[in-house]
């Protein structure tokens, strides 16, 4: 396997509501990375994710490219998915030796859009889409299984989201950050019975975008690169009611064959939009208690659809690189309830 | 035949989202400068290109554009065609000439239609003038231009023209 490392990552301030168009907000975030990356354009391959759905404007992600320069014309490519899987297809790429170099993005913008409406429509459309099942009531429903199944309890939950939120604090990028007691969350009323307000993902507008180099000249334009040593993704049936939502056996079999258990884990960065989810995930990737767990705050922090699971990468990669992990996790969702996963090990040596 | 051979052939599932669109910061500008009868374009700094309608962005340099341009409501026409089929959304009588204009002082042609001359007449090197819908209904769109006529200036030479077509 071709050596792959993430020599650079940078993100928009995951704002609540942004005037900028999609362009205004990427550019600067294109630039940064590029800048940090030290390499210079063009890149062998571009790749990104998004979807039109959110902003409710066609061909969002062509308009988009204006960030990533196409002329001359440039190799790309776009995945209407979480940008983790156009990191993915970026690592293929450079695995066929057909690239050296590539430059991987995402965003989202949520906001002129009622975002867990909008999701109902990668639902059947048939016979489930019609029926508007929002994201938060289906994420719920998993939630009630998994409480009643699992043991855990409310205050569990809560207790993911002061964590979380308690670490976003160290995260300029946050939108979401501070020190919440656990009883004073627990008092806030449900939003989807078992679901509070804190377990839930702010809805946000953002932007990721990170450079991947192979080999040598990897370590050549970076001090320490974050290998990318092991990567995979599983999808599970569409239907909602074929699954058992109270685990996550993509999620078990990606780790698996990316080799999360190779060695040991001193950070994971978990895409869980709910705090159930990030419950679910632990167990699913097998970590121990000792494990650091999203010391960004995670996706229940800052959660640019589109580029949070992409975002959760660049987090890992940021540990690596300041010398706080050796060895790093990170993980992606797409989908309802956790339907698709993707797990990426990443190692400083 | 029996019901359970009969395919099911139509099913209703309305769909309706509903959002906020916000044009980002360079187009508001721009729209909001169409509102007062200005056509505001930006300037890329590294390739001094300038653009209208802006997005904020060189699209060849991939680097923001902030220096705002005014540019004059007069220009070139770069390409045309002919439309001899009615539109609903275009409200203007048949047959009437889309056109590519190259706006003075500007490096990207803006699309429009042409009025007041013979579709026969229309070429490539015209020089052109925006039409504009009176002072009290301008709103911050396109719709604020009703369309270009010919200025009656001399053509402009293909070879000033070639590098926009």
């Amino acid at each position: 396997m071709r050596e792959v490392a993430i020599v650079s990552f940078a993100q928009a301030p995951n704002a609540r509501r942004e005037l900028r168009n999609e362009v205004e907000i990427l550019m600067p975030v294109v630039q940064e990375a590029v800048a940090r990356s030290g390499i210079e354009r063009p890149f062998d391959f571009t790749c990104s994710g998004s979807s039109d759905f959110l902003q409710g404007q066609p061909f969002a992600f062509v308009m988009a490219l204006d960030a990533a320069g196409a002329w001359p014309p440039i190799p790309e490519s776009h995945v209407e998915m979480d940008g983790a899987w156009a990191l993915y297809e970026a690592w293929v790429k450079i695995q066929t030796g057909q690239a050296e170099t590539a430059l991987v993005y995402a965003f989202g913008k949520s906001s002129p859009g009622d975002l867990p409406e909008v999701l109902a429509t990668q639902l059947d459309p048939y016979v489930l889409a019609p029926l508007w099942p929002d994201a938060v009531s289906l994420a719920a429903l998993q939630a009630r299984a998994y409480l009643e199944k699992s043991g855990h309890s409310e205050r569990d939950l809560a207790e993911v989201a002061a964590r979380s939120r308690r670490s976003a604090k160290s995260n300029p990028n946050a939108t979401v950050s501070g020190d919440y007691e656990v009883e004073k969350l627990l008092a806030t009323p449900h939003i989807a019975d078992p679901l509070r307000v804190h377990d839930c993902a702010p809805v946000c507008d953002g932007a990721v975008a990170m450079v991947l180099v192979a080999g040598d000249r990897a370590r050549k334009v970076c001090e320490r690169p974050a290998w990318i040593r092991g990567i995979d993704h599983r999808i599970e049936p569409h239907s909602l009611g074929a699954r058992d939502l109270t685990v996550s056996v993509s999620t078990r079999l990606a780790a698996e064959k990316a080799g999360v258990g190779r060695g040991a884990v001193d950070v994971a960065e978990l895409h869980a939009p709910f705090t159930h989810q990030e419950l679910i995930l632990r167990d699913a990737l097998g970590l121990g208690a000792n494990v650091k767990v999203n010391p960004s705050g995670g996706a229940l922090c800052a959660n640019p659809m589109m580029a949070a699971g992409l975002a959760r990468i660049g987090e890992a990669a940021s540990r690596i690189w300041d010398g706080s992990a050796r060895r790093a996790v990170a993980h992606a969702t797409s989908g309802p309830c956790l339907q698709q996963n993707l797990v990426c090990v990443l190692e400083g040596a | 035949m029996a019901d359970e051979a009969k395919p099911v052939t139509n099913i209703k599932t309305p769909m309706r989202l509903e959002y906020r669109y916000s044009a980002g910061v360079a187009t508001s500008r721009f729209l909001r400068g169409i509102g007062q009868g200005k056509i505001l374009g930006q300037r890329c700094p590294s390739c001094r290109k300038v653009y209208v309608p802006p997005r904020g962005s060189c699209p060849r340099c991939a680097v923001p554009t902030v220096e705002e341009v005014e540019l004059s409501d007069e220009g070139t026409i770069t390409t045309f065609a002919i439309v001899r089929v009615p539109s609903e959304n275009i409200d203007v009588p048949l047959p009437f000439a889309s056109v590519h204009v190259l706006l003075d002082g500007c490096d990207i042609p803006f699309f429009s239609v042409v009025q007041e001359c013979p579709v026969d007449q229309i070429r490539i090197g015209m020089r052109v003038q925006a039409v504009w819908v009176p002072k009290e209904e301008l709103t911050s769109t396109l719709q604020s231009i009703r369309y270009f006529k010919p200025t009656g200036e001399p053509d402009v030479p293909f070879e000033k023209l070639k590098e926009f077509l």
